[in-house]
């Protein structure tokens, strides 16, 4: 046998690609648990809410149930996204796996793109999941296309931004299990998926300006139906604001090596 | 031309813990190291400095002349490590695992070389089986193949054959004495002093963080031939390695 040195040289290329399809083989290889589950959880709520609210009008014009549908579809992209980046790294670190991406000649840009990228890859793959899914309930009318998109792949990226820097900052998955069922679950339930934010208390309606989900949920749903509860420019502003700020925290800790390089 | 490895001055503390302390050191291309030392001595810590994995507080280290933490692409394009721990990514097969390592390099199209590490490190009828599948020294092999599959010319080995059979020692060694004749450099951390002996041309050891000696294996045989007291067979590494780590002269 030749040996390595033997070779030709070899060219370099970026590992980027390959991480990014490597966190995308990793939900493919267990879509049951990672995409069939969460449409399955999305019907539910569609199933229940839907009939129990029946009737019921939102802006003066909105079935229940066509108001719920972009609402549902855009909470299952936010917590997948979430939970792809924030279920790999905690799995990549406890069992220790994670040192073959360490060992490798990538940059925390590179990092940080292939796992966000994965992220928001599974989040509007299960997302479309919902839609399709719902459709027998009557697909929403799609009115403003682009800002679906703008929302859908803000919101994913945030999320998985946040997964990121959850995964990196648990040493074990019950503070990942903590910060997802007291930070992003409450988020997302009280962000205005199964209820317009006028139609609460003045005091309540102030209190969900201060969640940044909110502005996700009411952006994306101005893209199906041309209505929201707010200007979808000054949400596509906060939200964006809020991808800086989350991006910029992630890419610190990847660069730092934070929990990662001792 | 560059040291393979080049260690100036490293020095690492967790806390009130000094794990490395200082230490420096020089391994030539080509040269089959020994990195030797009780546990806790740093051993790991100092592969981790030169893999990127920690970052000293003190000192630099570089890898064919690249810094490991200023130029780190070079670095880590040139050092294959094998880790000590036996650690695998439960999704993948064998085969999907040493493309994503290859990838992870920016390498594609490397399946011809992928063939023949499996090949040589015997994984050829378990390259399309799951990780999980896989028996402890079958893991412990495919570790092997993902320090090469970027062919880097330094090697650097963490208790490769700890919990191993003696037919995978064997063939392990085989194999990577060859790649060390072909000019890759080798450092090897064991406990099996058998084995450095056998095998290495030079050793360094530590002793809590700090470098307790450093020669060739010939040189530091001879300086301790008179240490054995009973008088039977010759002296070999471990009563050297007791020696010095009871605070014997050098």
């Amino acid at each position: 046998m030749k040996t390595a040195l033997n070779k030709p040289v070899l060219e370099y290329g970026s590992g980027f690609p390959t991480l990014l399809r490597k966190e995308i083989m990793r939900f493919y290889k267990v879509a049951f648990q990672t995409v069939a589950a969460p449409v399955l959880t999305a019907i539910l709520y569609l199933m229940i809410f839907g009939h129990v609210l029946e009737g019921k009008e939102i802006y003066g014009r909105l079935s229940y149930t066509a108001f719920l549908i972009p609402g549902l579809v855009m909470m299952t992209v936010l917590q997948n996204a979430f939970s792809n980046t924030s279920s790999s790294l905690i799995q990549s670190k406890v069992t220790g796996n994670l040192v073959f991406v360490l060992l490798a000649p990538l940059s925390h840009f590179e990092f940080y793109a292939a796992y966000i990228l994965a992220a928001v890859f599974r989040g509007i793959v299960v997302g479309l999941g919902v839609l399709f899914i719902t459709a027998w309930y009557g697909l929403p009318s799609i009115e403003y296309p682009l800002w679906i998109l703008t929302f859908a792949f803000l919101g994913a990226a945030i999320l998985g931004s946040l997964g990121l820097i959850a995964g990196i900052w648990s040493d074990k998955y019950d503070q990942l299990a903590a910060f997802q069922n007291f930070f992003i679950m409450p988020a997302t339930m009280l962000s205005g998926v199964f209820y317009s934010i006028h139609s609460l208390p003045p005091a309540w309606q102030v209190v969900s300006h201060f969640n940044p989900f909110f502005y996700m949920i009411d952006g994306f749903r101005y893209g199906f139906f041309g209505v929201s509860d707010i200007s979808p420019w000054t949400s596509f502003a906060i939200v964006s604001a809020f991808f800086v700020v989350v991006s910029v925290i992630a890419l610190r800790m990847l660069q730092k090596g934070y929990k990662l390089r001792h | 031309m560059h040291s393979a490895i080049s260690i100036k001055n490293i020095t690492k503390n967790y806390g009130a813990l000094k794990a490395l302390d200082n230490v420096s050191l020089a391994i030539e291309p080509g040269e089959f190291f020994g990195l030797l030392g009780p546990n806790g001595a740093g051993k790991t810590t100092l592969i981790s400095i030169l893999a990127g994995l920690v970052r000293p507080d003190q000192g630099h280290a570089a890898i064919m002349g690249a810094d490991v933490q200023r130029n780190f692409r070079d670095a880590r394009r040139m050092l294959g490590v094998v880790p000590q721990e036996l650690v695998f990514d439960p999704f993948f097969t064998v085969r999907e695992t040493l493309r994503f390592q290859s990838g992870y390099f920016g390498i594609r199209n490397n399946d011809a070389w992928i063939d023949e590490i499996i090949a040589n490190l015997d994984l050829a009828n378990k390259a399309d089986s799951n990780m999980r599948s896989l028996s402890g020294g079958m893991k412990r092999r495919v570790l092997v193949a993902q320090a090469l599959v970027h062919r880097p010319p330094v090697i650097i080995l963490d208790e490769p054959t700890a919990g191993v059979d003696v037919e995978l020692r064997q063939s392990l060694w085989q194999f990577i004495s060859r790649l060390n004749q072909d000019g890759h450099t080798i450092v090897l951390t064991t406990h099996y002093l058998e084995e450095a002996e056998a095998l290495c041309e030079r050793i360094a050891m530590l002793k809590q963080g700090e470098i307790v000696a450093l020669d060739t294996t010939a040189n530091l045989l001879t300086r301790y031939g008179s240490v054995k007291k009973d008088g039977e067979g010759k002296t070999d590494l471990e009563d050297v390695f007791v020696n010095i780590m009871s605070g014997g002269v050098l």
